[in-house]
């Protein structure tokens, strides 16, 4: 069999262990407590009966691991459960939920990766110039600074100041795909500052690392432009490292998502597990991690398959 | 005594400035942390230098005091992941085999759940608590130096030196604290500057999705949670927690290159 097919396939197979022991540690996560959820859950004052009555809503009754196993066979089936609080199925409330994360996180990707390839690109071109030194202060700066920060002063300066934007993200259902665009692109833009510093230096080590070999000296001594270099032999050598980057840094979005959604008050996944943390609703945030930590394992799967793949070494074995 | 580089002296000169204002926070602070002295967000004045809050508390006050619990968290908890993260991580080198397997794959697991969503599912079934924070946090970071320590300890385990302590017979904790600790310390105290900017940004997310420290007790996190509604009558109010948090972290990560540099530079030394 080809190699990098095996490789590939080995890949898929510890991807799919990975999230099965994840499901574990995330429904274990929700019972290292000492003691009684469904006490901590209703707090010190809860009566009897209304203690009982959750035990037996949630199955606190059974033992965890058959508890676990059915769980797992529900998530398995897209069956989530019901919320506690609300009663609601799950599954149905996150389905338009997740559709609208995927949606501002994928206009956030759209903007983020053409830029943060161009400007690392502009920092290889003008290494240790005034463009490159720019770029890499600015780098610094906005690694320090929290997700919520660069959300309010967007909002302070584009919706506030020249209310171009609204300042709250809504949708509802039936709304146009431009009026969905003009009231994410905040958000997305708050996303796309956080994973821009860190995508673009990233990318900026992959192509000064490719700068490095042989052919790019060949390349410099024919008498090519510095542009022409990096267009012509550096970035296609760098494309490999640079898929792996982005898909890294989509893996990265995930998290800043939750943040981002809650500044601007999107109703996405963040949001929806963010309030059910506060009102400890235990299935919807264990449905809500585990969706969370597949599409996070998924994406860093992805990287490593199109590492394996862009290998020449790999893909024409001797 | 060798000169230090701006970058260094300015990242030094504000990280103790905010270090000495958490400690004397009290003596500081014009007014108490949680008494009502003014109207809502009033501006800048000689009064209220930073105006007042959401709920006519004086904003410098809050900000004084939320930095002492923010800096007191962050430092705490990055106390715990070094020592958990250090010793395991020295352990699994030093003792090596399955011990080291079960160990490493374990941490491999809980790195592969981003921390924040973890985080969060540990929080919905825990008590909210200054105590419950640190350790939830603490643990989840020591995944990291973990990895750094382990790393590290399994270069040094294989120096002649540590074979001649063992072959002196020297116990485990012996190797451990005595051989590998001292010559590990420098990569690991440059690392405790980036973790500790972490552990500043991660619990003021939590604060701010307020899941981290409760009020009254003020917080960075939480200032910018309480003051967030006057964003959209451009009242900055919130900003300023923000901005405390960023100039923090660029403090230190000013001195944390410093001390990199300076680390790397005595190895290439070392030869």
């Amino acid at each position: 069999m080809h190699l990098a097919l095996k490789l590939v396939a080995q890949r898929l197979a510890l991807g799919l262990l990975l999230l099965l022991a994840v499901s574990v540690l995330i429904f274990a996560g929700t019972q290292i407590l000492p003691g009684d959820v469904a006490q901590s859950i209703l707090g010190q004052s809860a009566t009897p009966e209304a203690l009982a009555n959750l035990r037996r809503d949630m199955g606190l009754n059974e033992p965890a691991v058959s508890r676990y196993f059915s769980w797992l066979g529900g998530a398995l089936t897209g069956d989530l459960g019901t919320a506690l609080t609300s009663g609601a199925d799950i599954s149905k409330s996150i389905g338009s939920r997740l559709g609208n994360t995927v949606f501002l996180a994928g206009v956030a990707a759209v903007i983020a990766i053409p830029l943060a390839i161009l400007l690392g690109l502009l920092a290889v071109r003008y290494r240790e110039r005034w463009p490159d030194k720019l770029i890499s202060a600015v780098t610094l700066a906005s690694i320090s600074l929290p997700e919520f920060f660069i959300g309010y002063v967007l909002i302070l300066i584009f919706a506030v100041n020249l209310g171009w934007f609204p300042s709250v993200a809504t949708v509802y259902d039936g709304m146009g795909f431009l009026d969905r665009l003009s009231v994410v692109i905040l958000p997305a833009l708050t996303l796309t500052m956080v994973v821009l510093a860190h995508m673009m230096r990233m990318t900026r080590a992959a192509i000064l690392n490719v700068m490095q070999s042989a052919y790019i000296e060949t390349a410099e001594l024919k008498g090519l432009s510095g542009l022409q270099v990096i267009a012509r032999h550096a970035f296609p050598n760098a494309i490999a490292p640079i898929v792996n980057v982005v898909m890294l840094n989509l893996a990265y979005l995930v998290v800043g998502v939750v943040v981002v959604e809650v500044v601007f008050v999107y109703p996405g996944m963040g949001q929806y597990l963010v309030d059910h943390v506060s009102k400890r609703d235990v299935p919807v945030v264990q449905a809500c991690g585990l969706i969370f930590a597949a599409v996070y394992i998924g994406l860093n799967m992805v990287a490593d398959i199109v590492s394996i793949l862009a290998n020449p070494r790999l893909r024409h074995p001797k | 005594m060798m000169r230090l580089p701006l970058a260094a002296m300015i990242g030094i000169f504000f990280t103790s400035l905010y270090f000495l204002m958490a400690i004397f926070a009290p003596l500081l602070a014009p007014y108490p942390m949680t008494e009502i002295v003014g109207g809502v967000w009033e501006p800048m004045s000689a009064k209220h230098w930073l105006g007042t809050d959401n709920i006519g508390r004086d904003l410098l006050s809050r900000m004084i005091y939320g930095g002492r619990t923010t800096i007191f968290i962050a430092t705490v908890a990055t106390i715990v992941s070094f020592t958990t993260g250090s010793i395991l991580g020295f352990t699994a080198a030093v003792i090596g085999g399955w011990v080291d397997q079960a160990m490493s794959r374990f941490v491999d697991l809980v790195m592969s759940i981003p921390t924040l969503i973890f985080a969060l599912v540990v929080l919905s079934v825990m008590p909210v608590t200054i105590p419950m924070l640190i350790m939830v946090m603490g643990f989840l970071d020591s995944t990291r130096v973990y990895r750094l320590a382990r790393a590290v300890a399994v270069d040094i385990n294989v120096m002649d030196f540590v074979e001649a302590a063992k072959l002196r017979g020297e116990g485990r904790i012996w190797i451990i604290f005595r051989e590998i600790l001292p010559n590990a310390l420098s990569p690991l105290v440059a690392e405790m500057g980036l973790r500790f900017i972490f552990m500043v940004l991660f619990v003021s997310t939590l604060s701010f999705l307020g899941l981290g420290v409760q009020p009254p007790q003020a917080d960075w996190g939480g200032i910018v949670k309480e003051n967030k509604d006057g964003i959209v009558y451009g009242i900055g109010a919130a900003l300023w927690p923000a901005v405390a948090i960023a100039t923090l972290a660029i403090s230190v990560n000013l001195v944390a290159d410093w001390v990199l540099n300076r680390t790397t530079s005595l190895k290439g030394g070392r030869g």
